[in-house]
């Protein structure tokens, strides 16, 4: 006799349950379905392609009325279950109550609403239904879209609505696209990508809440203040496992409903499956586990022996012209090895992630062919020892290919500017390599390029080479460090031509070969980013040296030494009796006048630091940037204040110059100094940056050293007025910051590119003075601030994360 | 094994570290870029530099003063004859468990 199956909710996985059972055994159930949604099963998944207009949702049902009626099924959709008896197994429906043998929960998952003010405005919908779908469709060209979640589900939302021409913002909280299925790198690419369909993304953004007018959704505010105007808001920020009625059958419920490998629930007569369940802690989204659920359900239905076991997924997104690929566990864990690859003419990005000899995760990025086999060497644990050299380049490619150094040259676009001193580009300098120049000096003779300051020497090489081949032997040039081919030098042209704005956006267009660069290159690169683009690039602690990221010098001991900044070296009763107070309370072992003209607390606690800045600043006194690749110290004399021999204001301009230039990042420390008369008094000549006054006005002097090396300073101009020589000054300061390379002091740089390539800019040129001094101050609109009082509000990151002594202790 | 909960990941910077008071001294737990946890001594063997003030990058640490890198793995610096003690650590539900059969063993005795 037929038992009688009752199952509530027609979806994916329950749909593919019922298949298996009527075809294995059409006479052993007799199966009634209850559907909330006044329709039977369609294929979820391919409401994207409904939205972007690929496919209709007729072509997405999986099954319609007819199928129901050939195999028996009694449909009941519309209609909602209100109550579950399970001591007198019945289920009771809208219209009535039916007795069950077996009963399987197919209840699915409620996409989850975060709780704004004004979620519940009209116009803020999730996308999870064919409803959704439909109101999505309806947002074509000049309509606003805001997206708020940047997981696989949102990204389809926003690609299919900018495919019909609406205008569309993703809203994502956390710092990269997808961050559950991809690494950083292949979210750089995955959002360069939407980003090229017109897709605004912002990243790192918090949604405070959502604006309305008459009832209905006008724009979404961000923990910033910024309002995005939308016409429809949807939220993709994930799904929780419907539990409600399980609950309420009094079944033992999580995060889903529990089932144990055969599906079943804590009532031997009851299953469930899909979304709806928790299996060893697990939830699940993705298809293909559930559809593996169906398989095993319908078995132990039919009393075969099966089990439901979790397994490694792959995704892949669902929006063209994205090729995109993850699959595995590709992060958490120690005793993991990292191979990446990156092809930045291309847009190419695989990384796989092996352990023990065995292949555990994967992604891609723009090259997503092999996808499969690494899959499948990821599901089939396969000893990948043998071919570990090789398996980057996927099943076809054994034979031991490396990337090509000059591909980041060759993938850049003919507009791309090479030589910035003279404005020549990439097309005009391969031009010239067609008309015969085959030399760097045939190059510098009839185009110009790299003939000014020559730090695109490297590039200009490059392009003969790419150009040439063989007939061209290419200079040997230091490469910035192990994990790259490129110059410092090509670096920073590149970054600038090619408008690079992020590590992640570097590491890959410039075909980085480590995951995220080392000691050497990390902290040049968070420079060069930071320089070139001041607003958009937001500076990383994490790739500057302790003394940068601290804020204070690190001893010899593991203490730290902090030195309040003395403009232009003028102090005061108060300030020393501070500098005292905080020397007692902190017990600084050693007390010490530096020969910048101010005075050193050594030996400090690195816990205690938070604390010391908050008593100096409470005494008006601000970080002295003792320990930064940035302006140290203005040393000065007492000039016409007390001097006889005075000819100007000595102190008085060193203390402007300093308030102007502090806080700023240089490529090396910068310390100056301005000496009242000729006999010098403060040392000018010996300063990155010297002014000595005199009767006439200031002899504003650049690049003297008084470290390593010895060398006395070179006149760059003469100036009449207090404000030239700053502005002089500043100028000289920003072309030094935009061109130098990390880690040389401007005498070196300036013995690279010449004092005369330095002054055409900086004296000749007012137009490009005037750039450079609007260039530094809109630097200084973010950097002129006192990181000390930054960091004393974050007290606790300077203290132990725990203390295990205590707790044994306890 | 003996997993203690020291606190949440993001108690820790993205590519940075913190320390842990031990008994065998001070422990630096470090983060990845990728959330990978790793736990070593925070001494360098070469001049005793903390290690937990040095630069993170991929699975290794440079030490801050004198740029000696070791795998966060094994331990072993990179061309010299040295090496670090290492720790299990791992993220469970975003809490950082470290193993404390050898860090607190000290007080079982």
């Amino acid at each position: 006799m037929k038992q009688r199956l009752i199952v509530i909710g027609a979806g994916m996985a329950s749909g593919r349950a019922i298949e298996h059972l009527v075809q294995a055994a059409p006479d052993a159930f007799d199966i009634t379905l209850f559907n909330a949604e006044p329709r039977g099963n369609y294929n979820r998944i391919m409401l994207s392609p409904v939205l972007s207009g690929e496919k209709t949702y007729e072509q997405i049902v999986t099954h319609d009325d007819a199928w129901y009626a050939r195999h028996g099924v009694t449909c009941r959709f519309g209609e909602q279950v209100v109550a579950i008896d399970r001591a007198a197994k019945t289920v009771t429906g809208e219209n009535g109550t039916l007795p069950y043998d077996k009963l399987i929960f197919g209840t699915g998952s409620n996409p989850f609403i975060i709780p704004l003010p004004g979620h519940d405005l009209e116009g803020v919908i999730a996308y999870r239904d064919l409803e959704d779908t439909q109101a999505m469709m309806e947002m074509d060209a000049g309509r606003k879209v805001v997206v708020i979640g940047g997981g696989l589900l949102g990204l389809e939302a926003a690609a299919g609505m900018a495919a019909r021409g609406a205008e569309v913002t993703v809203v994502h909280i956390m710092g990269h696209l997808m961050e559950r299925q991809l690494d950083e790198a292949a979210g750089y690419l995955l959002k360069k990508s939407l980003e090229a369909k017109g897709i605004t993304i912002r990243l790192q953004a918090n949604s405070r809440e959502i604006l309305g007018q008459d009832g209905h959704v006008k724009a979404l505010r961000l923990d910033d203040g910024t309002d995005l105007p939308c016409d429809l808001l949807v939220m993709a920020v994930g799904i929780r496992p419907n539990v409600a009625l399980a609950q309420a059958a009094g079944l033992a419920v999580g995060r889903g409903i529990h089932v144990d490998d055969q599906l079943c629930t804590s009532d031997a007569d009851v299953f469930a499956v899909g979304e709806c369940v928790e299996h060893q802690g697990a939830v699940f989204g993705l298809v293909a586990p559930l559809y593996e659920q169906a398989r095993v359900l319908a078995q132990t239905l039919l009393g075969e022996q099966a089990a439901f076991m979790q397994k490694s997924l792959s995704t892949k997104l669902k929006v063209t012209g994205c090729d995109l690929f993850s699959a595995g566990d590709f992060a958490d864990g120690e005793g993991r090895e990292n191979i990446v690859f990156r092809d930045p003419a291309r847009g190419v990005y695989k990384r796989l992630v092996i352990e023990n000899d065995r292949l555990i995760g994967a992604v891609m990025y723009g090259d997503t062919a092999d996808g499969t086999w690494f899959f499948g060497l990821i599901k089939d644990g396969t000893d990948i020892a043998e071919m570990r050299d090789t398996l980057i380049f996927g099943p076809a490619y054994q034979g031991g290919d490396t990337a090509d150094p000059l591909s980041a040259v060759a993938a850049l676009p003919p507009e791309a500017e090479i030589c910035g001193c003279n404005g020549i580009c990439k097309s005009t300098i391969t031009d010239a390599i067609a008309a015969g120049a085959s030399d760097l000096g045939a190059i510098r003779a009839t185009t110009k390029a790299s003939a000014s300051c020559g730090t695109c020497t490297g590039l200009v090489e490059q392009l003969l080479q790419v150009s040439l081949g063989d007939d061209f032997v290419m200079p040997t040039a230091q490469p910035v460090c192990g994990c790259c081919d490129l110059t410092h030098e090509d670096v920073r042209r590149l970054i600038k031509s090619q408008e690079l704005k992020s590590q992640e956006a570097v590491w890959q267009e410039l075909g980085w070969k480590t995951r995220n660069g080392c000691h050497v290159c990390r902290p040049a690169i968070n420079f060069y980013l930071l320089a070139d683009w001041p607003l958009e690039y937001q500076d990383d602690p994490q790739s500057r040296f302790v003394n940068e990221r601290k804020h204070a010098n690190i001893q010899k001991d593991g203490t730290f030494s902090v030195v309040p900044r003395m403009w232009g070296g003028i102090t005061t009763p108060q300030e020393l009796r501070a500098i005292a107070d905080a020397a007692d309370k902190f017990k600084v072992p050693t007390v010490k006048v530096t020969g910048g003209q101010r005075i050193d607390l050594l030996g400090v606690k690195g816990e205690d630091l938070p604390h010391i800045w908050a008593d100096l600043n409470r005494a008006g006194m601000v970080s002295g940037h003792a320990y930064s690749k940035g302006l140290r110290t203005v040393k000065t004399c007492v000039g016409t204040d007390h001097c006889r021999f005075g000819t100007q204001d000595s102190t008085g301009l060193g203390i402007k110059l300093e308030q102007m230039l502090w806080g700023s990042w240089t490529p090396h420390k910068v310390k100056l100094a301005v000496s009242g008369c000729p006999r010098n008094c403060a040392e000018a000549t010996c300063k990155d940056v010297g002014v000595i006054c005199v009767d006439s006005g200031y002899q504003v002097s650049v690049a003297g050293a008084a470290g390593m090396d010895v060398k006395e300073t070179e006149r760059l101009a003469d100036a009449t007025s207090e404000q030239e020589a700053i502005d002089l000054t500043v100028a000289f300061i920003q072309l030094y910051r935009e061109n130098a390379k990390y880690l040389d002091r401007p005498y070196k740089w300036v013995a690279k590119v010449g004092l005369d390539w330095v002054k055409a800019r900086v004296v000749e040129d007012l137009h490009e003075r005037a750039r450079l001094i609007a260039a530094f101050e809109l630097s200084q609109s973010v950097y002129r601030k006192d990181p000390w009082a930054e960091h004393a509000a974050t007290a606790e990151r300077y203290q132990p994360l725990a203390d295990l002594t205590l707790e044994a202790a306890e | 094994m003996s997993w203690i909960d020291i606190g949440h990941i993001d108690d820790i910077p993205l590519r940075g570290a913190r320390r842990l008071k031990t008994h065998l001294g001070c422990v630096a737990i470090f983060r990845t870029d990728l959330g990978e946890v790793f736990a070593t001594a925070d001494r360098c063997p070469h001049k005793g530099g903390p290690l937990s003030e040095g630069i993170v990058h991929g699975q290794s640490i440079t030490c801050p003063l004198h740029n000696w890198v070791f795998d966060l793995n094994t331990g072993q610096a990179k061309g010299e004859e040295a090496s670090i003690p290492t720790y299990p650590a791992r993220i469970v539900d975003q809490r950082i468990l470290i193993d404390a059969t050898q860090l607190t063993a000290q007080s079982a005795a």
